[in-house]
C-alpha cells in the first residue's frame, strides 16, 4: 500500500499489527459496572442529541398550561381549584407517556445491527436495558422537576408538604421503571418504529385518558368507571394525589406497589427473554 | 483445558438446520475451519450465509444440528464462544450518534478495560485504522469506507481469537475494498481466525484459505480457491458476436476447441464458456477468425458469481426473500 502521498486516510500496517498483538483480554466487567457504561451511552446519545430532551421538558410545560386553561373553568370553576386535582393526575399522564421512549431506542438498536454487537459481548445481558432504564428514570425526575416548578408559579400548594411530593415522585418514578419493561417488549417485536408508536399509543391513550386524571370518576357512567377504577394510571393517582396532599392511604400506596409488579413480573423476563433469542 | 481446545478446529459444526416458517434457510451445514485460516462463505443474497453466522456467533439458537467454536457449544457454552469471539455484521454494528472516539471507549469499557485503558486503546486503534482525523467526529457523518473500518475496529477492541466478518465489503469503493482487505489479511497474519462472508469470488479467491459455496441453505462446493476453480474453470470466456446468426456456427467451433459446454447467454450475439486452460482461448479466437465469424468483442475474465453457480448447480445465482435476515 502506498502510504506516501495519502498517508492520512491510510490504514497503518504495522501500528495495526501492533495494536492486535498487544491486546491482551481484560477481566469481563461487572454487572455493576456495565449497567454504568450503557447508562453512560445513554448520557452522550443525549449530548449529541439534545432534542431527545424536548420530551421532559417542553410536554410536561405544554400539557400542564393546555389541560389547566382549558379545563379549568368548565370542571372546576377556577383554574387554581382545578390545578390542585389536576397536578398529580397530569404528572403521572406526562411521564407515564415518555416512557413510551424506552421501546423506541431498543427497536432502533435492533434495526441497525448495534444491538447484535451487544449480545455477542461477553457481559451481563440485561446490563443494556438495565442502563438505558436508569438514565431514562433521571428523564422522568427532571420531567417531575420541570412540571412541579411550572405548578408552583401558578399556585399549586401541596398540602402533603415536600415530604409528601418527594413520596408521590418517587413512586410516579418506581411505577414508569416497571412500565417501561412493556415498552421494551413491545419494542423487540415490533418491525418498525412507526408500528411501535402506533401500538405504544393505542395502549397509552385511553389508559392516561379514560382514568381520574382529568375529572372524578364518580361523574361517569357505571360501565366506564368500573374500567377506570382498574385502571393502572387511576391506582397510580390516586396515590400520587393522596401523598401529594397528605390523605394518602396504605391501601392505595400497597396497590401501586402491587400493580408495577405485575408489570416487572411478566414483563421484565419477558424482554429478557426475547432478547436474548431475538432472530 | 478439556481436549477439545487442543484441537486445531476454530469451528466445528456438524448439520446446522435453521427454519423461518416453511423456509429453510440453513439446511444441514457441515464446517470444519482450522484455527489462523480465512473462511469465505460465497453465496447470493439470501443463501443462508448470514443465518449460519449468526448461529455460529450465538445469536441464534440452530433447529438441529451443533456447532463448537473452540470446543465450546454455541447454545450450551455460549459465554464461553461470546469471550472469543467478535462479530461485525452487515450492517453497521456502532453507534452511528456517537463519535468515534466514544464508540470504541465503550467497546473498551465493555469489555472490561478501565476508563484509561478504554481510551488508550481507543487512541491506539484509531491510529492504526487511519480515522484520527474523524476521532471526534459522529459516526453519522464517516464515508462508507470509514464506517467499515471504525466497524472492524470496534470488533478488535479486544483481540478476538474468532472474528466473523459479514459482507465486509460490499458497497465499498476500491480503495475501500483494499484497505478492507489488508486489515483482514493483517488480522490472521497475528493468529485471528476469520470467517467472512462474500458475493464476490475475487474476494474470497484473494483473501480465503478455503471457500465454501453456498446455496439455498447448504453447501454446495467446498475447497480452496484453487480446487474450486479447478471445478469451475479458471476463467469465463465471452464471445460477443456481430451478427446473431452466427451464433450455432461459432458454438461448435468453441465447443470443438475446449470440449466444454457452452451457455447462450440471454442477448443473442453472446456465447460464454468455461476455461480451464486460458491458452486454449487463443486457440478459439484463431479458430473462429478461420471460420469468419465475424466477432464484436472476445474477453477473458474471472468467473462470476452466477457463473460459479451455473457451473455448480445448473442454474444461475438465485436471489432469496431474506427479510428475516435483513430484519435481523
Amino acid at each position: 500500500m502506498d502510504a506516501v502521498n495519502d498517508d492520512r486516510q491510510q490504514v497503518r500496517d504495522e501500528h495495526l499489527r501492533e495494536a492486535v498483538a498487544s491486546s491482551e483480554r481484560p477481566k469481563p466487567p461487572n454487572a455493576f459496572s456495565s449497567c454504568m457504561t450503557f447508562g453512560s451511552r445513554s448520557l452522550l446519545r443525549i449530548k449529541h442529541i439534545p432534542e431527545q430532551l424536548f420530551d421532559v421538558t417542553v410536554f410536561p410545560i405544554i400539557f400542564l398550561l393546555m389541560f389547566t386553561y382549558l379545563f379549568g373553568g368548565a370542571i372546576a370553576g377556577s383554574t387554581a381549584e382545578y390545578l390542585q386535582f389536576l397536578l398529580p393526575g397530569i404528572l403521572v399522564m406526562t411521564v407515564a407517556q415518555i416512557t413510551m421512549y424506552t421501546g423506541l431506542d431498543i427497536n432502533n438498536d435492533i434495526r441497525k445491527g448495534i444491538f447484535d454487537r451487544f449480545r455477542t459481548l461477553p457481559v451481563w445481558l440485561p446490563s443494556a436495558l438495565v442502563g438505558s432504564l436508569l438514565v431514562d428514570t433521571v428523564r422522568y425526575t427532571g420531567a417531575s422537576a420541570v412540571m412541579l416548578g411550572l405548578g408552583y408559579i401558578l399556585g399549586f400548594r401541596a398540602d402533603g408538604g415536600l415530604l409528601g411530593v418527594l413520596g408521590a415522585v418517587a413512586i410516579v418514578l418506581f411505577f414508569s421503571f416497571s412500565i417501561s419493561w412493556v415498552w421494551t417488549t413491545l419494542g423487540i417485536i415490533m418491525r418498525s418504529d412507526k408500528s411501535l408508536m402506533m401500538a405504544s399509543f393505542m395502549v397509552m391513550f385511553p389508559l392516561t385518558f379514560v382514568s381520574n386524571v382529568f375529572v372524578d370518576p364518580d361523574t361517569l357512567p357505571g360501565w366506564l368507571q368500573s374500567f377506570v377504577d382498574v385502571n393502572p394510571i387511576s391506582i397510580l393517582v390516586d396515590a400520587v394525589r393522596g401523598l401529594m396532599h397528605g390523605h394518602a392511604t396504605a391501601d392505595q400506596i400497597i396497590w401501586v406497589f402491587i400493580v408495577s409488579g405485575i408489570f416487572i413480573v411478566i414483563f421484565a423476563p419477558l424482554t429478557m427473554y426475547l432478547y436474548r433469542n431475538k432472530k | 483445558m478439556s481436549q477439545n481446545e487442543l484441537s486445531d478446529l476454530a469451528i466445528e459444526a456438524k448439520g446446522l438446520v435453521k427454519v423461518f416458517g416453511k423456509h429453510r434457510a440453513v439446511d444441514g451445514v457441515d464446517l470444519q475451519i482450522k484455527k489462523g485460516t480465512v473462511y469465505g462463505f460465497l453465496g447470493p443474497n439470501g443463501a443462508g450465509k448470514t443465518t449460519t453466522i449468526r448461529m455460529l456467533a450465538t445469536l441464534l439458537n440452530p433447529d438441529g444440528g451443533e456447532a463448537c467454536i473452540f470446543g465450546h457449544d454455541t447454545v450450551k457454552e455460549a459465554a464461553e464462544v461470546r469471550s472469543r469471539i467478535s462479530l461485525t455484521g452487515q450492517y453497521a454494528s456502532i453507534d452511528e450518534d456517537l463519535t468515534g472516539t466514544e464508540n470504541l471507549v465503550l467497546m473498551g469499557r465493555l469489555m472490561g478495560y478501565t476508563r484509561n485503558q478504554a481510551k488508550a486503546r481507543a487512541a491506539e486503534l484509531l491510529h492504526a485504522f487511519g480515522l484520527e482525523d474523524a476521532a471526534k467526529r459522529q459516526v453519522k457523518k464517516y464515508s462508507g469506507g470509514m464506517r467499515r473500518r471504525i466497524d472492524i475496529a470496534a470488533s478488535i477492541v479486544v483481540t478476538p481469537e474468532l472474528l466473523f466478518l459479514d459482507e465486509p465489503t460490499t458497497g465499498l469503493d476500491p480503495r475501500s475494498r483494499n484497505q478492507v482487505w489488508d486489515i483482514v489479511r493483517t488480522l490472521v497474519g497475528t493468529g485471528t481466525t476469520v470467517l467472512l462472508t462474500t458475493q464476490y469470488l475475487e474476494e474470497a479467491d484473494q483473501l480465503a484459505d478455503r471457500i465454501a459455496v453456498i446455496n439455498e441453505g447448504k453447501i454446495i462446493a467446498e475447497g480452496t480457491s484453487g480446487e474450486l476453480k479447478a471445478s469451475v474453470g479458471t476463467g469465463t470466456l465471452t464471445i460477443r458476436l456481430a451478427d446473431p446468426a452466427d451464433r450455432e456456427k461459432a458454438r461448435g467451433v468453441v465447443e470443438q476447441v475446449l470440449y466444454g459446454q457452452v451457455h447462450d447467454s440471454a442477448d443473442a450475439t453472446v456465447l460464454t464458456a468455461n476455461v480451464t486452460n486460458p491458452s486454449l482461448a487463443a486457440e478459439v479466437l484463431g479458430e473462429l477468425g478461420r471460420e469468419g465469424i465475424e466477432l464484436s468483442d472476445f474477453s477473458l475474465g474471472q468467473p462470476s458469481l452466477d457463473e460459479v453457480f451455473l457451473t455448480l448447480t445448473g442454474e444461475p445465482a438465485k436471489e432469496q426473500e431474506n427479510k428475516k435476515e435483513v430484519q435481523g
